[in-house]
């Protein structure tokens, strides 16, 4: 049974509605697949196997009555394993944001998010680690643990939705949802060598993702190939009367080209200056350049284009998302939900609850946020950061004038080891640099695989379109896939 | 030295929509629902949940701000304000900020002084917080917290610094709710804290610009304690000054039963809430077309009403002032002038803002539960003009409505209380009075003319109160003119 995990998402589909293995043969095998590699690999905080099975359940009844009466197809999607973020609600299933502040938090609704793939008919197999608040690039900032590459046992996954890049790389689910504030998808993605869509911001609703830097923060989904993404997509974005921010606008199909070389004739990419820097993995840069070569050779036009703001995008995003952060932050005292410090007077309860159930690089981007917030520093920091912000966003907007995408690496390194940044939480905030940006600007960008370095760790890169264009993302990176085989490796786990 | 006392309002008022501002949540009487019945995750402030602007309170806003005359911002923005409370379920309050919804609006009040025009600083939108209750049992001291207020929208409107009494504060507090009932946007209770005013005071002496030190008085639940709190301040202020003391900037209650403020809270300089854009909410876009809308439905408003009152229906700026504040009054003396044709309208004012407002005020009911019809009552006031029943009479009959609701000639009828307007036989009462009180004749004719008064009362008595009084003094004074002509 255990083979049913490896087959790709299109055989999965395939399978499931000819009757040739059930939803609750696929869920088991996934199920048992976890039971098995999980312990060594910490991906999932919650697993949620009754509800898994409730679901399938649900999923094989509507496919057998679908093979019985025929009518339309049933969604791609119906029957599909999907792991969530434990920072997205799932009605009913504890949602711990990796903190210790939500250790007992059991949310009575579904993120939008959610519910859309579960009107899907998708299975929810549980809730995957992440950094505390989605506040890191490893997964080393989660309360309960780190979460460990399935490369290499001894790295990080990338953060802060490590545990569903780890969890899709190792086989333990076929899509997971992650969240994206400043590479959170994009950056563990590349790290775990999958595929990572942050989508515009407002194309999908956050209602339900519990938020970090609200105007950063993006609904993202892990698979392994843009084609599979692509679907999650489909089925996530849209308006949502819940979410004031979420964008009236239709959300284009994307048809997946099945030739071994789909043309990319008539897109421009552009490759920007600012993103190679010193510093890089040299084999990180290569495999970049060797990539961008081959959208050239599947008929895209190579250009340089230039994004001048870049250098700025670090400082302004750990002002920006600090500083809503701060505010989000808030909710959480201990008064109407998660564990409660008790103490003698109201001031002492916040106190403790916030200063004992927060991890440290939570309450260092609160005390950064509080700080860029406060009365006589306003105009210096946060002020200053939204100026900067609208002329980085003013950099895509006039590059995406010249050219359609754009192509850099996702990081400037492979994954790192665990520990290897613990204690230089500014060297950690450099592995975001080349995603940061893109959340800044609100727009689109998508990371996957594009080689492997000497140790045989898996190398992304990333394309950034135009707001609301991800149909161009995914086109360019399924050409690209459909050309090379880089998103097919996986990662040797059974001997571990 | 002569002091002059400087005073800006914030005026806090829920509008009274159906759903709270950000989510469905009905907006409930916090006074008397169950606690944390109208919560959901949205304004119980849970992880991952979002604000949704109700369209409906931003109309009702608009329409105050309207009302107040005021420019409004096509484009606004929602705010965070930033600080800890366990009310406040996000650890945040959305506000607004940087640009209200409104500004430069203005009221004209009228004080005994005569009138002044305030002006209306801003108008913005913002959400409630809940409410704590601070409970002691079993030797445990602790607070309990209702959320079912929390979100509810609030409308502030902060004056500009115009007012110098406290009874123009007063005033203009009263015109404020008079607007806002007009409007149909609250409902102005103060004591249910729907409507709260919160006056910032200082003094400086008379001729300075400069503004002295000021003080916020919190927790004044109704226009006396405003005023009164008002006063207290200005004189405290004054003293303190006067006794070559500094006023501390601090924020103060209101102590009811000692008619006093005191101190809660000394501010160290501004509070620091970390004001920033509402990255959740897009700028509240206000169409110009929307505004006409909103504008071209707005009611008729308590000064347009006023204005009209005097014009045609001939009262005094007094009488005219007491029937347009409540909409409802003024909405009840309309109907009543209409059902009383050929009465004039001054006396159907001077009914109700006499006899039916103290029969009112000792009932202690507004004009929503009164069971006197406006129709009842102009059937009343015609009974007594066309002189079928005195005005004595008329009183008692108007008690007796206020009871049972009951039409004013069946109880007439019922008590057999039609006034008699018989010259005849009015004319026979006097004789009898006259010829059995020798004594009071004579010295009446000895030129004790208050003696006329009490015979007039003698007569009254002999017709139980019901004769025509004018009847009564017409026979009266001719008989007594034939006593003095006649030869002694
Ligand atoms: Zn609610």
């Amino acid at each position: 049974m255990s083979t049913l995990t490896e087959l790709s998402l299109s055989e999965v589909t395939t399978g499931l509605r000819h009757g040739n293995f059930s939803s609750r043969e696929l869920a088991q095998a996934y199920l048992e697949r976890i039971e098995r590699l999980d312990p060594a690999l910490h991906t999932f905080l919650t697993l949620t196997p009754e509800l898994a099975l409730v679901q399938a359940d649900q999923a094989d009844q509507l496919l057998s009555d679908w093979r019985k009466n025929g009518g339309a197809a049933p969604s791609p999607l119906l029957g599909i394993p999907l792991a969530v973020k434990d920072i997205l609600c799932v009605a009913g299933v504890r949602c711990t944001c990796g903190s210790r502040i939500l250790e007992n938090f059991i949310p009575p609704y579904n993120a939008t998010s959610v519910a859309r793939l579960r009107q899907a008919g998708m299975v929810i197999l549980g809730k995957t680690n992440t950094d505390e608040f989605a506040m890191g690039s490893s997964t080393e900032n989660s309360a309960y643990g780190v979460t460990h590459n399935p490369w290499d046992l001894s790295r990080v996954p990338g953060g802060s939705s490590g545990g569903s890049a780890a969890a899709v790389a190792a086989g333990l689910a076929p899509l997971a949802l992650g969240t994206d504030t400043g590479g959170s998808v994009r950056q563990p993605a590349s790290l775990c060598g999958v595929t990572g869509l942050k989508p515009t911001y407002g194309r999908v609703s956050r209602y339900g993702l519990v938020a970090f830097g609200s105007s950063l923060d993006v609904v993202g989904v892990f698979g392994h190939s843009a084609a599979d993404a692509a679907l999650v997509f489909a089925q996530m974005a849209g308006q949502d009367t819940l979410d004031a921010t979420s964008v009236e606008l239709p959300v284009p199909e994307f048809q997946p080209d099945a030739s071994t070389k789909p043309s990319l004739y008539g897109l421009r990419v552009g490759v920007p200056g600012e993103y190679f820097i010193t510093g890089m993995q040299p084999e990180v840069e290569a495999a970049i350049h060797q990539a961008i070569t081959i959208l050239e050779e599947l008929g895209a036009v190579i250009q340089p284009v230039s994004l001048p703001h870049t250098q700025y995008a670090l400082p302004v995003y750990y002002l920006i998302a600090p500083a809503e952060a701060s505010a989000n932050l808030a909710r959480y005292d201990g008064v109407r939900y998660g564990p409660r410090q008790p103490a003698e007077v109201m001031w002492d309860v916040f106190r403790h609850t916030r200063g004992e159930l927060f991890g440290p690089e939570v309450k260092r981007r609160i005390m950064l946020g509080t700080y860029a917030l406060s009365a006589g520093y306003y105009d210096a920091y946060y002020g200053q950061a939204q100026k900067v912000r609208t002329l980085i966003k003013r950099d895509f907007d006039q590059a995406f004038t010249q050219v359609n995408l754009i192509a850099t690496p996702a990081t400037p390194n492979t994954a790192f080891r665990i520990g290897e940044h613990a204690d230089d939480p500014l060297s950690m905030y450099l592995e975001d640099i080349f995603t940061l940006p893109a959340n800044l600007a609100g727009v689109p960008g998508i990371a996957f695989p594009a080689g492997f370095d000497s140790k045989g760790l898996p190398i992304g890169i990333q394309l950034t379109a135009a707001s609301f264009q991800e149909d161009l993302l995914f086109r360019a990176a399924h050409a690209y896939q459909q050309a090379t085989d880089w998103h097919t490796r996986r990662p040797s786990l059974n001997q571990s | 030295m002569e002091f002059e006392a400087v005073i800006g309002l914030e005026v806090h008022a829920e509008l009274e929509t159906r759903s709270k501002m950000f989510c469905a949540c009905p907006v409930v009487d916090s006074t008397v629902a169950q606690p944390n019945i109208a919560v959901c995750p949205i304004c119980a402030g849970m992880p991952g949940v979002l604000p949704v602007v109700n369209q409906r309170a931003v109309e009702y806003a608009l329409r105050v701000a309207l009302a107040l005359e005021c420019q409004i911002n096509h484009t606004s923005l929602f705010a965070r304000k930033n600080y800890f409370y366990p009310d406040l379920p996000k650890g945040y309050q959305i506000s607004q900020y940087e640009q209200p919804l409104a500004r430069h609006g203005k009221l004209v009040i009228v004080t005994s002084q005569g009138e002044r025009l305030i002006r209306v600083r801003r108008v913005h939108l913002e959400e409630d917080t809940g409410k704590l209750t601070h409970v002691s049992r079993d030797g445990q001291a602790y607070s309990l917290v209702d959320l079912n207020r929390a979100g509810v929208p609030l409308l502030e409107i902060v004056s500009e610094p115009d007012l110098h009494t406290a009874e123009e504060v007063r005033q203009y507090a009263t015109a404020l709710r008079s607007i806002l009932r007009y409007l149909q946007v609250n409902s102005g209770d103060m004591q249910k804290g729907v409507m709260r005013i919160e006056p910032n005071v200082s003094v400086r002496p008379l001729g300075s610009t400069e503004f002295g030190t000021r003080t916020e008085i919190k927790n004044l639940n109704s226009f006396r304690a405003l005023e009164r709190g008002v006063a207290f301040e200005i004189q405290r202020q004054i003293e303190i000054i006067q006794k070559g003391g500094q006023v501390i900037q601090e924020t103060r209650g209101w102590d009811e039963a000692r008619d006093v403020t005191f101190s809660q809270r000394i501010k160290e300089g501004e509070d620091d809430y970390r004001y920033f854009p509402e990255p959740d909410l897009p700028p509240l876009v206000v169409e110009a077309e929307w505004i006409e809308t909103v504008r071209r439905d707005l009611p008729e408003l308590p000064a347009a009403r006023l204005l009209r009152f005097q014009q045609n229906y001939d009262l005094g700026s007094y009488d005219a002032s007491v029937l347009t504040l409540e909409p409802a009054v003024a909405d009840y003396f309309e109907q009543a002038v209409q059902a009383a044709s050929g009465i004039p309208p001054k006396t159907i004012a001077n009914w109700i803002t006499g006899e039916l407002f103290g029969l009112m005020n000792q009932a202690g009911i507004g004009i929503e539960e009164l069971r006197v019809t406006p129709e009842a009552l102009a059937e009343l006031t015609r009974m007594v003009v066309q002189g079928e029943i005195n005005q004595n009479t008329a009183k008692a009959v108007l008690a007796e409505i206020f009871e049972s609701g009951q039409p004013a000639a069946e109880i007439v009828a019922r008590r057999g209380l039609s006034q008699i307007s018989d010259a005849d036989f009015i004319t026979g009462l006097v004789q009898q009075v006259l010829s059995e009180n020798p004594d009071q004749i004579a010295s009446y004719l000895a030129g004790k003319e208050t003696v006329s008064r009490w015979l007039f009362g003698q007569v009254m008595r002999l017709a139980k109160g019901q004769a025509n009084p004018q009847v009564i003094q017409t026979a009266l004074d001719r008989q007594l003119q034939e006593l003095k002509n006649r030869p002694r």
